[in-house]
């Protein structure tokens, strides 16, 4: 069991973007990506979900042993895969609640529903966790949204469906200290030996909060270095320019 | 008595009306002078401002004759297909402009509540006051003179001062039949402070074609409160003129929503005549075209006193190679200071081969005025959809989810009723057809 990223080539028209990337998640595990801006990590994220703006030219994602590049974007996150958006997109008039509920309802076999009572008992008890107001069950999905409201609702997101391997993408930016903490509280308890995470983030201070066991460095569509947690701590203090490709880690 | 059948004659063309014995003399002089009228009119023609991107001929006269009597067993399966409110003050179930069922007694005792061939012998002096006083503003007087040369169905309803009716009235019409042209008409007239809601459905049992060129006036008095919904769910092959006018006095809050679902070619002409001080009108619409079904809309907001307020917002989620015309005109009549009037019109286009057509237009002649127009027409947004779908939701469902989140805003400017539960079910019904 692993989320396993094979020699992954991707592009939008005319430039490559991921060149040749290597990564092996186990379920239980937490890595982080670090790297410069523009070095390619959402794209990674947004090409692991399916997004039509890149061509995948060469290489394999395995969710579990099933390669995910030929399934449509809804199947895969159905399959186990969930990103934490970046720019998470506001949808109007849908409110949150029932933006759930068929996210939810996906998931079941067809012609069943999801049922209400629980379903309302279990997303108050992950808002309460986020500390999010009751009123985010009726507003429309991240419409009128601070940024921070935008990241735990993603958070939140992750904790109702319950993915198998879930990608933060620069979940910290636009946090506080303290939404930061109650974020990381959130992700934190999803943590789990059968769930894997990817971390995404350009700066250290939210590996403080949510620790990872293996950091990697990506640079320029490629990863270039993979170390422990202090290996992120060294990136905090001497940027990103010392870091140079190591075959070794490339290859691996 | 039944016309001729449209086999042996032009159809509504050129065969003269038939009115019952029993009408009184002066309907039967206005009705007779409105058909003079309408054969001397001409038909609207492609240049007419009011007909633009749109063609009167869609409404296809010659092809249609006034609907026939139902039979026993034609009103026994309208009403089987009438599902309806449970809560509700009054029902009134018409087949081919033939009433067959009314339901009145939720009513306060003194509340008028009939159908308009009850009220031509017992309210008459209402009528005179009331029924079709102004010109149609918006391009359709031919049509308006054809219905009142025909019109027999429909309801009046009079709200004495300060009475409230809960509840909703609500009206079917059903047409049936090959060809069946039905005209029904409303009226709404409420008293200072009187609060009520009508809801007109429109809609086909069986038969090719069908055509319904109906009526509906609504007469706010001073701080009455008046909710009008009209749902059109005519035939695919079918066609409908919706021809409504708001007079919203001192105070008076009218609130309008115009449901097309049905009919190959629907147009809707609602004029809102804001003429007391601090009057207000909501005007709403919603409609979901689907393969080469065309929705046609002109409004008009008139502020003629200070201090009125009207709001428009009409929403259209477009399928397959159907088409849309939003014109909306706003005046603002000089002396009508302090007007806040709204318009917007908002197309989402679902396939590439839907189009949009919105013609906005102002006139101000009055100071110290807020007033905006605006349109917009555009696909679902990429992000927005592959956001839902990065969450699991299927490509149908996502889009579905999206276009209800569109309309959403409409639906919840109309309130929260058993009214809107019941339009937004036949929303939805719809919206699984489009897909
Ligand atoms: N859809 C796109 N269209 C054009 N350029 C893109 C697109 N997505 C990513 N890029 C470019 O690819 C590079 C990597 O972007 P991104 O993955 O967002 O970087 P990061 O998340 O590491 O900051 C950037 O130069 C960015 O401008
Ligand atoms: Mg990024």
């Amino acid at each position: 069991m692993s989320l396993e990223i094979k020699d992954l080539h991707a592009q939008i028209p005319g430039r490559e973007i991921l060149k040749g990337l290597n990564l092996i998640i186990k379920p239980g595990e937490v890595h982080a990506i670090m790297g410069p801006n523009g070095s390619g990590k959402s794209t990674l994220s947004k090409v692991l979900c399916g997004h039509e703006d890149y061509e995948v030219t060469s290489g394999e994602v395995l969710l579990d042993g099933e390669n995910i590049l030929d399934m449509a974007v809804d199947a895969r996150s159905r399959a186990g895969l969930f990103l934490a958006f970046q720019y998470p997109h506001e949808i109007p008039g849908v409110s949150n609640a029932n933006f759930l509920r068929a996210a939810l309802k996906a998931r079941l076999p067809k012609g069943e529903d999801i049922d209400a009572v629980k379903f309302y008992k279990q997303l108050y008890a992950r808002m309460d966790q986020l500390e999010m107001d009751r009123s985010f069950t009726s507003r429309s999905v991240n419409e009128g949204f601070s940024g921070g409201e935008k990241k735990r609702n993603e958070i939140l997101q992750l904790m109702m469906l319950e993915p198998k391997y879930a990608i933060l993408d620069e979940t910290d930016s636009g946090l506080d200290i303290d939404a930061l903490k109650i974020v990381s509280r959130g992700v934190n308890a999803m943590r789990s030996e059968n769930r894997g995470f990817l971390v995404i983030t350009h700066y250290q201070r939210l590996l403080n909060y949510i620790q990872p066991d293996i950091v990697h460095v990506l640079k320029d569509g490629r990863i270039v270095k993979t170390g422990g947690k202090e290996l992120s701590l060294e990136l905090e203090e001497r940027g990103y320019d010392w870091v140079t490709e190591e075959p070794l880690a490339a290859a691996a | 008595m039944p016309t001729a059948s449209s086999e042996t004659s032009t159809g509504l063309l050129s065969t003269t009306p038939a009115r019952s014995t029993s009408t009184p003399d002066w309907f039967r002089i206005r009705s007779e002078a409105a058909w003079t009228e309408f054969q001397s009119l001409p038909l609207p023609g492609l240049n007419d401002e009011h007909w633009r991107y749109s063609n009167a001929k869609k409404i296809e006269l010659a092809d249609h004759a006034q609907a026939k009597t139902p039979t026993a067993e034609q009103s026994k399966a309208a009403l089987a297909a009438t599902e309806g409110l449970k809560e509700r003050a009054a029902r009134f179930v018409f087949v081919n402009d033939t009433l067959i069922e009314s339901d009145t007694n939720s009513l306060p005792a003194d509340v008028v509540c009939v159908s308009f061939e009850e009220a031509l012998k017992s309210h008459e002096a209402v009528l005179q006051q009331h029924f079709m006083k102004g010109e149609q503003a918006l391009g359709s007087n031919k049509f308006a003179a054809l219905h009142l040369a025909h019109v027999k169905a429909g309801t009046v309803i009079i709200v004495p001062k300060n009475v409230v009716i809960e509840k909703p009235i609500e009206v079917f019409h059903w047409v049936v039949g090959d060809h069946a042209a039905i005209f029904p008409h409303t009226l709404v007239v409420t008293g200072d402070h009187a609060q009520v809601s009508v809801v007109d459905h429109y809609r086909s049992l069986e038969g090719e074609g069908g055509l319904s060129i109906a009526i509906a006036d609504l007469v706010g008095g001073s701080g009455s409160q008046i909710t009008y919904a009209a749902c059109q769910e005519l035939a695919d092959d079918a066609q409908a003129l919706h021809l409504s006018s708001i007079t919203a006095g001192r105070d008076a809050s009218v609130k309008s929503f115009q449901v097309q679902l049905g009919a190959a070619f629907s147009r809707s002409e609602s004029v809102s005549d804001l003429v007391g001080q601090g009057a207000r009108s909501d005007m709403l619409s919603v409609s979901l075209p689907i393969g080469d079904q065309i929705v046609d809309q002109r409004t008009l907001q008139r502020h003629k006193a200070p201090r009125a307020t009207s709001d428009l917002l009409y929403k259209n989620a477009l399928y397959g190679k159907s088409r849309t015309v939003f014109s909306g005109l706003i005046i603002v009549d000089e002396g009508a200071h302090y007007t806040d009037a709204y318009q917007t019109c908002r197309n989402l286009l679902n396939s590439n081969e839907a189009e949009a057509n919105s013609l906005p237009g102002l006139e101000i002649n009055a100071d110290q005025v807020k007033c905006s127009h605006g349109s917009t027409s555009g696909p679902i947004a990429d992000e927005e959809l592959f956001y839902l779908k990065a969450r699991g939701i299927p490509d149908t469902e996502s889009r579905r989810l999206i276009v209800e989140g569109f309309l959403a805003d409409v639906i919840e400017r109309f309130g929260n009723s058993e009214v809107l539960d019941t339009l937004v079910a036949r929303i939805d019904e719809k919206l699984l057809k489009a897909e």
